[in-house]
């Protein structure tokens, strides 16, 4: 084969590589960008996001939150001052969710308006708080480790 | 006094860096070996000030001399010594104290091991090696200063951040990465040093090859002890979520996979010169984007646990290397032109090629993914994130094209090949990748990518196996010995060819242990009373107790459950979760139980904190993913066999000819190296 045509053949082989490489990664971000919304964000893009993966971040509305630990489904408010958003999971909420601490709720909008989360992670501060006092997990765990003997 | 010990040594290895830059820079374009010969005296003491630097730094970590800045964040009494040693790296300071002592100990290495070869380079690559430095050792003097003198000095520290003193994996993932992501600022010192001498040939790629492929190895196997870090660690039951940190080590290693390849081209073909240099560049630039990535705080992670300054001082240095080296290729554009051009487009060299287009496809998808959050958010204020689907779409295909090449490229021939002999090579590893297929077919799996997955690490197995047994049947032949001794020569005589193989067979293990854990992981979640049991696949779960414990820097609220084989138990599992004081969140630590098939994890997820009555459970069966770590340590293995120095030899110059006349395996280039020409 001269030269040129292996040069030619190696060219149209390095561009069709490229072209589908290309379109791999357009049609990958546009399925799966995820948004990260506030409540009255995604109440403002309503049935835009219907079905389409969100984060919302906010949080927890004191006396929102129904966990039952026997079937593990939780409910709770996230809102952002403005908005309330209901949040329903499957699943144990993690250790350190309570009513008015920050959150980061991983799912998708339903068309009756509540939030189907998979992924509930608590919006934490890098800044190390010593906890209170009686709020320590010796304290507040004191019983369990009295089982023990 | 420990305080002003560190901050002394820091401030005398800055200067000695910078002393290093002017001398080797002065000596390499007046090629004056006494100027030389002080940038290389120069390397030397900024060695012996960074080693009493991190001296002195563990020392004050060991004794709790809270007086020093560093220690009072870090530092705890109540902290096990074990992770107060590794609490070097724990934080942002201490992470570039430990990384400005590797750059001190690489460069030291680098110039001892040359003080009688490369002299046109050498200078060069002390500068450059130093010039790294001045960046590192400046950031310790200013902004991210470890020693700074703390008064009164507190009586008791925070400890480290919690997830990092949770398992012992801590001691081997950072310093892994650290060894990979610094030693692999020596290609770059030498494509440097190439470029500003001028001395374009092949002589700074023979010259790095061992510092190529040695970074490489810390690098692999840091990424494979993060992923097993946080698998041990975070609880989620996974190994690898593209976090953008993870993204950012695992970056530089696919550039500087693809550099360990496109470099035999150039070595046999006389190709891609600019590409190489580009690759090793790009390297060493995402290494720095790495570490700015993980430190600078930019990112939402649990890797960035620090914020400040550090952010734009490293961007700034990036793009000043970034401009300056491109600025170097095209001055020196004229002298990079490949004397060799491609002869077969079926041959060893297109593989090569091929193989670094898939890299170079694979480093953009990730970059991309990686960075378009930030880019996005730049722009419009829109903040988004890009999900773990986005990467296992985009790169599941590019690996699989990868692995199916790892087994194509070694058993091409350079230049070109006949059809007669792709058959003769080919017919059986096609043969076993299709009956593979089929068995697994058989077997009932219907997935396309495992399906795929296992019928290509078949192929390549086999070529793998097939290179094995042509090369000790050639030993066998010329030596006349057993097939084992054939073998044990084999692999001492050309341990940097059969050593990539047995990496290739690690990644092969590995891939198809991520196929396999990726399509048949399962998990049930359950709220279970004491005495109760949950059954997951073979495995029935039943709930002990709950205790808690006090142990002396942490809280742990602990799970007792029994597993059991329908009747029979067969073991217990302890899954916890600790409280340290410095974090108002508990840090999971789930249990694990593997056997060669598979592991049962159970995360503790909530519980009863009054009468530990009940808790709730999250167990996962994850398939194949013992083999993973079994994959690192055997990648690991073939890289060590492939730097390790071959055996010494004076042979006739035609030896390549002969061997190819034999059908002898080609040697590997060291052997070519040590042919005096």
């Amino acid at each position: 084969m001269a030269v040129k045509a292996r040069r030619a053949w190696m060219g149209l082989g390095l561009l069709a590589i490229a072209g589908a490489v290309t379109l791999l990664i357009a049609g990958g971000l546009k399925e799966n960008v995820v948004f990260f919304l506030t409540p009255s964000e995604l109440e403002a893009k309503g049935a835009s996001v219907y079905d389409r993966p969100v984060r919302l971040g906010g949080q927890v509305v004191p006396e929102s939150k129904t966990w039952d630990a026997q079937t593990r489904d939780l409910r709770f408010m996230v809102t952002d001052g403005t908005v309330e958003i209901p949040v329903h999971s499957v699943g144990a909420p993690p250790a350190m969710f309570e009513e008015g601490i920050g959150v980061v709720v991983e799912g998708r909008l339903g068309s009756d308006g509540v939030f189907q989360s998979d992924n509930v992670m608590v919006k934490h501060s890098n800044e190390y708080k010593p906890p209170h006092e009686d709020k320590t997990p010796a304290k507040m765990f004191e019983s369990l480790v009295e089982r023990e003997e | 006094m420990l305080s002003a010990i560190g901050t002394g040594v820091t401030i005398a290895a800055l200067l000695g860096a910078v002393f290093v830059v002017i001398t080797g820079m002065l000596g390499g374009f007046r090629q004056s070996e006494s100027l030389a010969r002080l940038a290389r005296g120069g390397v030397y003491f900024v060695l012996v000030c960074m080693t009493i630097a991190m001296i002195t730094m563990e020392t004050a970590l060991l004794t709790h001399d809270f007086s020093v800045d560093y220690v009072s964040h870090v530092g705890s009494r109540e902290t096990p010594s074990y992770y107060t040693a590794i609490s070097l790296w724990s934080s942002l300071d201490g992470s570039i104290l430990f990384w400005g002592w590797i750059l001190a100990a690489y460069a030291a290495l680098v110039a001892f091991v040359n003080r009688h070869r490369n002299e046109r380079l050498m200078p060069f690559v002390n500068a450059t090696m130093m010039l790294v430095g001045v960046f590192f050792f400046g950031l310790m003097v200013g902004p991210a200063s470890p020693f700074g003198l703390v008064s009164p000095a507190p009586a008791n520290g925070p400890g480290p951040n919690p997830l990092l003193q949770n398992h012992p994996l801590m001691g081997l993932h950072p310093p892994m990465l650290y060894f990979g992501y610094v030693g692999l600022t020596v290609p770059f010192a030498f494509s440097i040093a190439a470029l500003l001498s001028g001395k374009l040939d092949d002589s700074w790629i023979r010259a790095t090859r061992r510092w190529t492929i040695a970074p490489w190895a810390f690098l692999s196997v840091g990424i494979v002890a993060g992923a097993w870090w946080s698998y041990e660690v975070l609880g989620w039951g996974g190994y690898w979520a593209w976090d953008p940190v993870e993204n950012a080590s695992f970056l530089p290693w696919l550039t500087a996979t693809a550099f360990l390849h496109s470099v035999m081209v150039q070595e046999r073909r006389g190709m891609m010169k600019t590409w190489n240099l580009s690759l090793v560049i790009g390297t060493f630039l995402l290494t720095l984007f790495g570490t700015f990535l993980t430190r600078s705080g930019i990112l939402d992670s649990v890797h960035a646990f620090t914020e400040g300054v550090i952010g734009p001082i490293f961007l700034a240095f990036i793009a000043f290397l970034a401009v300056t080296s491109l600025a170097l290729i095209a001055w020196r554009s004229d002298r990079l032109h490949a004397p060799g051009s491609l002869d077969g487009v079926v041959s060893r060299e297109s593989a090569f090629i091929m193989n670094n287009l898939l890299f170079a496809a694979f480093t953009f998808t990730v970059l991309l993914g990686t960075t378009f959050p930030l880019v996005v958010e730049a722009f419009n204020g829109q903040r988004i994130s890009v999900g773990p689907p986005y990467f296992n779409m985009v790169t599941a295909p590019l690996g699989l094209a990868l692995l199916f090449l790892m087994g194509v490229g070694p058993a091409l021939p350079w230049r070109r090949t006949s059809a007669e002999n792709m058959k003769r090579v080919f017919w059986l590893p096609v043969a076993i990748g299709l009956g593979v297929f089929v068995i697994a077919w058989v077997a009932g799996i219907r997935r396309v990518y495992p399906l795929v997955t296992f019928a290509f690490a078949g192929f390549v197995m086999t070529t793998i196996f097939e290179e094995f047994r042509k090369g000790v049947r050639a030993r066998q032949r010329i030596s006349g010995t057993g097939p084992v001794q054939a073998l044990g020569q084999l692999l001492r005589r050309s341990h940097r060819r059969y050593g990539g193989y047995i990496v290739h067979a690690g990644i092969v293990v590995i891939v198809v242990a991520l196929s396999i854990s990726a399509a048949w992981r399962f998990e049930r979640e359950a709220t279970l009373d004491v005495g109760e049991r949950l059954q997951i696949g073979d495995y029935g779960v039943q709930l002990e107790r709950v205790w808690g414990d006090q142990e002396p820097q942490r809280f742990v609220v602990g799970s007792s459950f029994s597993i059991w084989d329908g009747d029979r138990q067969i073991g217990t599992m302890e899954p916890r979760m600790n409280y340290y004081p410095a974090s108002e969140q508990p840090i999971a630590t789930p249990a694990v139980r593997s056997n060669p098939r598979e592991d049962l994890y159970l995360t503790l997820m909530a519980f009863d904190n009054q009468q530990g009555a009940y808790a709730t459970v999250r167990a996962i069966v994850n398939p194949g993913v013992p083999w993973l770590w079994v994959g690192g340590m055997i990648i690991a293995i073939g890289a060590v066999l492939s730097i390790l120095p071959g055996p010494k030899r004076t042979r006739p110059t035609n030896v390549m000819t002969l061997h190819e006349q034999l059908e002898e395996p080609e040697p590997a280039p060291e052997e070519l190296e040590a042919v005096p020409a």
